[in-house]
Order: structure tokens, then C-alpha cells, then sequence
């Protein structure tokens, strides 16, 4: 059934009785041509564009929990495009475009909101590298703005402009960055995928991955053995896990991030805002609460729960970028697992099994990501070469020595 | 997590007093090791969804290395011990 105001409409008039559940719940075949491992916004948006774009549609997405139940509804629901490395851009950029047309494309209401993202700078060496990145978003065709403090004033009236450690000098704005609601885009592209013929498979847990002669021939799961042509694993914080299942070792460590939520209040945050000085983002959602988080917990972890240190440290950021949150109270908190890679920049490549593909490593810019992640990844599994814009999201990169390392932090993920 | 650590040296100290490095298991290979067994130690990890082994630094306390045994799943810590004597073989 294809969504419009009519239908919504006429529904209404007969008691909303009309409507048919979003996707099937189908029973896996013994075979498809492609099983993608991991049903969440990834997993979810390649079968969808492997479906749409590239047409192979006896593709199995494989979900252990429930669809949604994992980063894709476990994130502040930013998406921009302000990257700075030639590797990185194209590829945001790309998924920023995706996102733009995102609705009328899976005729899903994903509430896609172009709102502005602007990043505050506290210095001058800040804003050296601030206007470094933006002019790097402009040669790449991005849009960036370079905000001086009465612009951010204007704009922003009540974050502290005047700390006597970290006064606010400006911002680096993208106006075409914004929010999005994020359950939406799971079932968005689920409905999307699963109307062109794709099995969602839910509460399926992969348990092994079978192979014979160097090549993958299926997965063993809790719902029994299902073969499959090519294996495609997206499955962001147990990566490691799956990974380990074909006898591949990641660079990739797995942490926990906490996302928070207010109380509903007035409107009074028209953008997302995120702190130079620690780290702090945070937007208002369209029902009133504030979304906003910081960074990871630092320690390797597959729990979806953080710990109190974080929370605390997360509002001490907060206050200090808008003093009056100190009023404010938190509503929800909650903990997604990050698969952390070795250069805070992911992997969408081939590996060195034949028919196995791989797509982790997103840090915390998953969710960002998710269209173009899953159109790239679905144009390497149906052509077995990397789409134009993510030809260096490779794996072998770290031994080759070309990291994409936005932030020069290393190896050391907890930092990323 | 346990809020408090029990650091053999310190007795039972606020977890925030702690920096947390990282993997315990790596070793670091000799300086003309070959490139693939420094690639390995600097990029590849374990990750292990279970027992986990990592180095904390009392930063605020002793500033001792510890070895730091806990779990990933439940988050409870197993075992606090010295990384120096740990390595010796002697009582952490």
C-alpha cells in the first residue's frame, strides 16, 4: 500500500482499520543469493537499495533481536556531512543527498529536518582549524558557513559566550545538516525493502558461518541453516563477534555510548548545537526533549547500558555550553554498542574470503550514514567493486598505511 | 560497572580516580619485528565479548599500571593486579 495524504485521510474515516502491517514476517528459504547479517539501519538500507537499485531481490536480511533494537534507535538522530578528509566527504555528502530525498523515495515520513549544524569554536587555533574544514566542505561542493560570535549570538542567545575559559568566538554552520526521526528510517527502508521482495528475518541470531572450500556457503542460525551466495555483514558492535564466526580478526574494538533525552520543554534549540570545548551535542525534538550526548564510555563493552561517570561528565559539558540546563532534568538514558575502528573512519570493503563482505567500523557516525552506507555497500556486493565515493573505506588500509583518521588521534579507539 | 576499583596498592578508590588504556594482550613486538607482526599489535584486537583483560592507570591515586580483569557483557571486574608485578610473576 503506498502511503499519501488520501490514504491517511480515507483511513481516518473508516477508524484507521484499513492499514496492513508495514513488512511481512516471513519464514527463511533454505537459500537466497545474498544474507546480510544485522538488521539494523545498514543492513536495512543495503537490502533496501540492493533491491531497488541494483535488483537482486532474494536477498535475506538476518536480525537477532527485533527490527530497531539496536544503534538505529539508539542514536541523537543528527546527520551532516561536515567531514574534512578527501576519503570521508564524497561519501557523507553522498548519504546527505540520499537523506534529502529519502522520503519520497521509500514513501516512508522519516521526518527529515534540515535545521542547521553548527559547531562552536572557543579559539583561535579552533577556528583556524574550523575554517580549514569548512573551506575543505566548500571545495568538495558542501555547504559550510563560518559564523562569527554576534552570528551565533543572534542565532543562539542563551549559551554561555563569556567563560572565562572557553568563550564562544563562532561556529562552523552547515545549514543542510538536521535531524532525523531514526526509528522511521528502520522501518522506512524495511517497508521499502521488504515490498520489493526482501525477507526481513527477525529474531534470528547468526551462530556460525559455514564454508567450504575457502568460500561461504551459508550461515547457521537459530532458526536452522540457510545457504546463501554471498554473506554481507553489517553488524555495527558485534562485528568482532561475526567476523570471528569466518576466522577474520577486525581492527575494530566494540564501546558503549550513551545517548540522553530531557524532559519535553518549550522550544528554544532550532538547530544542532554541539560544544568545541568537551564533547556535547545537542538538538531539541520536534514532542519538546532534548537529545543530546557526548562521548563514549572508554572502556570495551557489549552491555547497551553505561555507567554514571559518563552521565554525570555529559551534563558538566552540557551546563557549561547553556547554563540554564542546569534546571533541566533528564528523562532517558540509554547505550548503544559502537564498533570502534582504528581510525574512527569505517570499513565498507570485500575481505579476504571470496563471498564475504564486511561493512563495520562506523564509531559514533553511524547513523549519519546509513543511505549512503547501504548504497555503497549494496553496489559492492552486486558488482564487487567499491562505489566511486568509498573506494577508501578499505580494510587493508591500516597495513598499507592510509588511514582516515578525521580527528590524528591513532590507534587508540577509546580516544576517537 | 562497579563504582568503586580495589587497587592493590590503594584499597577500594571511585572508579573515576582511573584511566583506562586499553587491551592487556597485546605485546609489543621487537623493534625490527616485521610489518605484518606490527600491524597486528597496533591495529588487529581480540575484542572479546566476555572476559577482558585491560590496562587502567591510577592516575589520581597510586599511578601504578594495573591489570584490570572484567567482563564485557555484565561489566563486574574479576581482578585488579599490579601490570609490573603481574609481568615479574610475583603477588599483584
Amino acid at each position: 500500500m503506498r502511503y499519501s495524504a488520501l490514504s491517511v485521510f480515507l483511513n481516518g474515516l473508516r477508524g484507521n482499520k484499513g492499514w496492513a502491517p508495514a513488512w511481512r514476517q516471513p519464514q527463511p528459504k533454505p537459500h537466497y543469493d545474498v544474507i546480510i547479517v544485522g538488521g539494523g539501519g545498514h543492513g536495512l538500507s543495503t537490502a533496501y537499495y540492493l533491491a531497488k537499485t541494483f535488483g537482486i531481490t532474494n536477498v535475506a536480511v538476518l536480525e537477532k533481536g527485533y527490527l530497531g533494537s539496536g544503534n538505529i534507535g539508539r542514536n541523537t538522530t543528527i546527520i551532516r556531512s561536515n567531514y574534512l578528509l578527501p576519503g570521508n566527504n564524497p561519501f557523507y555528502e553522498l548519504s546527505m543527498k540520499l537523506w534529502e530525498g529519502l522520503e519520497q523515495d521509500f514513501n516512508f515520513n522519516a521526518m527529515v529536518s534540515q535545521r542547521g549544524v553548527l559547531n562552536l569554536f572557543h579559539s583561535d587555533a579552533q577556528r583556524d582549524a574550523y575554517t580549514r574544514r569548512g573551506n575543505a566542505m566548500r571545495l568538495h561542493g558542501v555547504d559550510a558557513e563560518l559564523l562569527d560570535r554576534k552570528a551565533v549570538q543572534a542565532k543562539l542567545p542563551f549559551l554561555d559566550y563569556d567563560n572565562a575559559r572557553f568563550p564562544i568566538m563562532g561556529g562552523l554552520l552547515q545549514p543542510r545538516g538536521g535531524t532525523v526521526r531514526h526509528d522511521a528510517v528502520a522501518w522506512g527502508y524495511a517497508r521499502g525493502a521488504d515490498s520489493r521482495g526482501v525477507d526481513i528475518i527477525t529474531h534470528c541470531e547468526v551462530t556460525g558461518i559455514r564454508r567450504e572450500n575457502g568460500r561461504v556457503v551459508g550461515v547457521e542460525t537459530t532458526k536452522g541453516f540457510i545457504g546463501c551466495g554471498k554473506l554481507a555483514l553489517a553488524a555495527a558492535g558485534n562485528s568482532t563477534v561475526v567476523a570471528d564466526m569466518a576466522g577474520l580478526r577486525l581492527p575494530i574494538e566494540s564501546h558503549v555510548l550513551q545517548a540522553f533525552v530531557s524532559e519535553g520543554l518549550k522550544p528554544f534549540i532550532d538547530c544542532v548545537v554541539t560544544f568545541g570545548a568537551g564533547h556535547f551535542y545537542v538538538s531539541q525534538s520536534d514532542k519538546g526533549g532534548l537529545v543530546f550526548g557526548g562521548d563514549i564510555d572508554g572502556y570495551n563493552s557489549y552491555a547497551q547500558r553505561g555507567n554514571l561517570a559518563t552521565v554525570e561528565h555529559v551534563a558538566e559539558a552540557g551546563v557549561a555550553m547553556i547554563p540554564s540546563l542546569t534546571r533541566v532534568r533528564y528523562l532517558r538514558t540509554w547505550g548503544g554498542i559502537m564498533d570502534m575502528s582504528m581510525d574512527g573512519s569505517p570499513i565498507i570493503d570485500r575481505t579476504p574470503i571470496d563471498n564475504l563482505y564486511l561493512n563495520a567500523g562506523w564509531c559514533y557516525g553511524g547513523f549519519k550514514a546509513t543511505p549512503a552506507s547501504g548504497y555503497c555497500y549494496a553496489h559492492l556486493i552486486a558488482r564487487n567493486e567499491p562505489h566511486e565515493t568509498a573506494t577508501q573505506m578499505r580494510l587493508d588500509r591500516f597495513a598499507r598505511g592510509y588511514q582516515m583518521d578525521e580527528k590524528g588521534v591513532g590507534a587508540q579507539p577509546n580516544l576517537h | 560497572m562497579a563504582s568503586l576499583i580495589t587497587c592493590p596498592h590503594c584499597g577500594q578508590r571511585p572508579k573515576e580516580e582511573f584511566t583506562i588504556k586499553g587491551d592487556a594482550g597485546l605485546t609489543r613486538p621487537a623493534p625490527d619485528a616485521d610489518a605484518d607482526v606490527w600491524y597486528d599489535y597496533v591495529y588487529l584486537r581480540d575484542n572479546p565479548k566476555g572476559l577482558h583483560k585491560e590496562y587502567w592507570h591510577h592516575s589520581s591515586g597510586c599511578r601504578r599500571w594495573l591489570i584490570v580483569e572484567r567482563d564485557t557483557v555484565t561489566h563486574k571486574v574479576h581482578s585488579v593486579a599490579d601490570a609490573a608485578l603481574a609481568e615479574l610473576g610475583g603477588a599483584a
